[in-house]
């Protein structure tokens, strides 16, 4: 049995599913259209979620690797009670979404980021999402909002 | 710092905001386009029975099944839904095959055979414009798509007697948008016989015009919705109307939703590019730095199809000499049919072109004039009641070039650093530039220029705003419910958007030209003009002794001895007095005129002030360029949200630091290499700096709200202003985009 979690639900892969990337099946197969195709090649980061808590392009990720793993993805991101994930309020307070396209990938990105450093510096930012591209932004205001974002995890 | 509003962050944040390819609906199909091998031929054949016969296959069209127009276009009508029996590109698309599932379409796309007779391609417009070559439009007899001229006074004469002449080649290359979403359609066709369109586009107005005439139907049976999008920049509006259009003509056909989605590699393949430029500078200045005469002549490659070249072109002449005063010049930009991928709107708009050229002009006459960059452009600078190179005098709004010129060179203390910039010398070397301009604000006398907006207060006291400003990302609509919410006194949750379509608003002209919130706003003011009259007069008698002492502030309707109503009670009042509370509101450009023979007249009603610097440091061993600083200091007049006109700002900058540095379209014999961002490099996190903005607010006495825009001059300089650091730098100066520093810096 090919099992997978997806935002803490199980799912039994069907053999055709097994066939999919990782992102189809998101987004085909259970309608999770936060993950994004910018590219198709894994150069621009819009399909970025974490499996095991790493983030991985799904665009370049097969169903096959991900059997008997977790995958979080932005829909996934929220807290219990609904409320926004302190580094999706920090994108928003810090005006860090333009036409939102890259932003589900920078969010993902960012917290494969700060499970590896509470907190990070600017210059730390932009290395670790250097692989996730925007074109609106100019990128300022995304550091801005990881920044913002980290700080809230810090003191909560 | 001021927060920052955005109706749409929410739901953008929670991956919930739904893009083109994000919907869907019950029986949905999909579509594929199909390209061709060839660049230019003709005798075009198909053979489509072997697709047709494929598993899950609905059909493939063609030319033969258009019901409208072959060919549509925003100026000429040139840009064909399908080929029928020429191809112009290798951007061409033959047909478009249907299936149940994408997989199935795709496999099918494989299996249409085009066959045709090659003919000779012309890929240069200078020999595009040669007499034996080849001619690319259809119907016409030569290759020349436009022809501009600005003229006036005698430069002949003032470039002979000038001190110094710069005379020199500029060239800029095809650039892609990259918006990061490619283009998406999704047509509905409804059982009243209607069209419902999804998709990518940044006007849904003119996706609605392309879809009808390619499909021969009345505009008012066609619906193009909006959502978000996923960016556009001027990119998403002919290709991403065709895509529009094959999808609407395949759900007319079939009877099912059908879903059109673009690969990337189909998308930088297909979609049109910004206009390349030659450009031939010859440039006098007398012995103290000051412009005597110019002579300038442009090429610019319009590809295979005419899309807004025409418009671009005209742009890049009435501004062709920069923010300075100059009486004499005689500036000639001429658009040019190629065999290459057609080219068009692309933010900025023919300036970003010319400024490289003329920024870097004024540099190379200071170096040679032992002046400094900023004293150059001080003494040329156009102040108030200057008069342009058009004849247009500056004296309706406020000047303020000399102001954000000298706030740009003190914040980022730019005399001291330019004298200390390496010109070649020591280990790494260090350099600053800057760059100036003036942007004619919204379209000019390019095309018609007009907007609206509506007001319904509803029952509840509900506040309901309907624009004809599209959203691209760019913060549109978040920018109009703030003008509404600060006429109307409330906070900006009460306001209320639906997403605007083309059923819901009259057409307010296409979102391009950094215009929407100039003229998306001046539509407001007066829907309120009209709207705050008819709240007085119903309301005034339980509050007010008279319809004006009746004001709208704090979230409520204020009358005399501290009376007011809250929103609801007003609305419950306006019902019962069986009378309206809705005002339609629109925007009329002030008067502008042009006089095509000789290039005069008043181009734009007014103009947006903009200076940035730049330093850099250059690694003569990698030969490589690193950003060190930015400063960009833009007069728009009022920011309406402060942060996202930050946002413009650095987005701007780092799309012209593309274009500069780092994106290199690479098109070999007509045919497209950078089909993806691993074959175009648009800058990335660790590309760019942080970088200072500073916001002028000379409020526009034209602007009912005091507002101009940003867009397009946050991204027009800082080529210019690189390209101007770079040879502080090395003391070399690069003449064509992006600088390849590998090739010609000597370590």
């Amino acid at each position: 049995m090919s099992e997978i979690t997806v935002n803490e639900k199980k799912y039994t892969l069907s053999s055709e599913q097994e066939e999919l990337t990782l992102l189809d099946y998101l987004r085909e197969e259970l309608n999770l259209i936060g993950a994004k195709n910018g590219c198709g090649e894994g150069t621009c980061g819009a399909c970025t979620v974490l499996l095991d808590g790493k983030a991985v392009r799904s665009c370049r990720t097969s169903m096959k690797k991900v059997i008997g793993k977790s995958v979080l993805t932005i829909e996934g991101i929220k807290n219990n009670d609904g409320s926004l994930h302190p580094m999706q309020q920090a994108f928003i307070d810090a005006g860090a979404v333009q036409c939102g396209f890259c932003t589900p990938g920078m969010i993902m990105q960012s917290m494969d980021l700060l499970s590896r450093n509470s907190n990070p510096s600017r210059e730390e930012i932009r290395k670790a999402m250097r692989g996730n591209l925007c074109r609106c932004t100019g990128y300022q205001k995304i550091v801005d909002a990881v920044e913002l974002g980290a700080s809230r995890l810090q003191n909560k | 710092m001021k927060s920052c509003f955005r109706n749409d962050a929410m739901r953008k944040v929670c991956g919930e905001a739904k893009f083109g390819d994000d919907f869907r609906f019950h029986g949905m199909v999909h579509a594929v386009p199909v390209y061709t091998e060839y660049i230019h031929a003709e005798n075009l054949s198909l053979e489509i029975e072997d697709a047709r016969s494929m598993p899950g296959v609905l059909s493939v069209f063609t030319w033969e099944d258009v019901p409208g127009e072959l060919t549509a276009g925003q100026i000429n009508q040139d840009y064909p839904i399908f080929v029928k029996d020429r191809i112009r590109s290798n951007s061409d698309v033959a047909a478009l095959v249907v299936a149940e599932t994408r997989m199935q379409a795709l496999a099918a796309a494989e299996k249409v055979i085009v066959t045709a007779d090659v003919l000779a391609a012309v890929l240069d417009p200078e020999e595009a414009l040669k007499k034996d070559a080849p001619v690319i439009p259809e119907g016409k007899d030569s290759n020349l798509v436009n022809h501009h001229i600005v003229r006036t006074g005698d430069p002949d004469t003032a470039l002979a007697m000038s001190s110094v002449v710069i005379e020199q080649r500029f060239e800029t290359p095809f650039v892609e948008h990259a918006y990061l979403e490619p283009e998406c359609a999704v047509c509905v066709p409804r059982e009243d016989g209607g069209l419902e369109i999804y998709g990518s586009m940044q006007h849904p107005f003119s996706t609605r015009r392309f879809v009808c005439a390619y499909l021969g139907r009345p505009l008012a049976s066609v619906v193009c919705l909006s959502h978000a999008v996923g960016g556009s920049f001027g990119g998403k509006d002919d290709t991403a109307s065709v895509v529009c259009a094959r999808a609407a003509l395949a759900a007319l056909k079939l009877n099912r939703p059908v879903k059109l989605l673009l690969k990337r590699e189909w998308s930088m393949r297909e979609s049109y590019k910004r206009v390349p430029y030659k450009m031939d500078y010859k440039v006098g200045f007398d012995g103290d730095g000051h412009l005597t005469g110019a002579i300038s002549k442009t090429l610019a490659d319009s590809g295979a199809y005419t899309s807004t070249t025409p418009w671009s072109t005209w742009r890049s002449t009435v501004q062709n000499m920069g923010p300075y005063k100059l009486e004499n010049i005689r500036g000639e930009v001429l658009g040019v049919a190629t065999n290459n991928v057609f080219t068009g709107a692309f933010r900025g708009f023919g300036s970003p072109q010319t400024n490289f050229a003329v920024e870097q002009i004024m540099d190379m006459a200071a170096e040679k004039l032992g002046l400094t960059p900023l004293e150059i452009r001080k003494r040329n600078a156009l102040v108030q009641d200057s008069i342009t190179i058009t004849g247009q005098k500056l004296d309706n709004h406020t000047v303020s070039l000399m102001e954000v010129m000298e706030k740009t060179a003190e914040t980022i203390d730019f005399e001291r650093k330019y004298r200390n910039s390496s010109r070649g010398k020591g280990g790494k070397f260090y350099g600053i530039g800057m760059a100036a301009s003036y942007r004619g604000c919204s379209v000019g006398a390019e095309a018609m220029d007009f907007c609206c907006a509506t007001i319904n207060i509803q029952f509840d006291g509900s506040i309901l705003l309907d624009t004809a400003v599209f959203e691209n990302g760019q913060g549109a609509v978040s920018a109009m419910m703030l003008i509404c919410a600060e006429e109307l006194g409330v906070p900006v949750e009460s306001i209320h958007y639906q997403a605007s379509s083309t059923a819901s608003i009259p057409d307010g002209g296409t979102t391009v030209a950094s215009r929407g919130t100039l003229v998306g706003g001046g539509a407001i003011k007066d829907a309120m003009s009209k709207l705050k009259p008819i709240l007085q007069e119903i309301l005034y008698p339980e509050i007010a002794e008279s319809p004006d002492q009746v004001s709208f502030h704090d979230n409520r309707i204020w009358g005399t001895e501290e009376r007011s109503l809250t929103w609801s009670e007003a609305g419950h009042q306006m019902y019962l007095s069986r009378v309206y509370p809705f005002a339609f509101g629109s925007f009329q450009a002030p008067r502008v005129s042009w006089d095509e023979e000789n290039g005069q007249g008043n181009a734009y009603f007014s103009y947006v002030y903009s200076c940035q610097a730049v330093e850099v440091e250059v690694d003569p061993e990698k030969r490589s360029c690193r950003l060190l600083n930015v400063v960009a200091t833009h007069d728009i007049g009022k920011a309406i949200n402060p942060p996202m006109v930050e946002g413009q700002i650095q987005g701007g900058i780092v799309q012209g630091m593309g274009m500069a540095l780092t994106e290199d379209f690479k098109i070999e014999e007509g045919r497209i290499k950078s089909l993806n961002f691993s074959k175009y490099k648009i800058p990335r996190m660790t590309d760019v700096p942080d970088m200072l903005t500073q916001i002028v607010e000379n409020h526009d006495p034209l602007s009912p709200t005091g507002a101009k825009g940003i867009g397009e001059p946050a991204m027009e300089i800082i080529a210019p202003a690189i390209a101007n650091a770079v040879a502080a730098a090395t003391g070399e100066r690069f003449f064509s985009l992006p600088i390849k520093l590998k090739k010609e810096i000597q370590a």
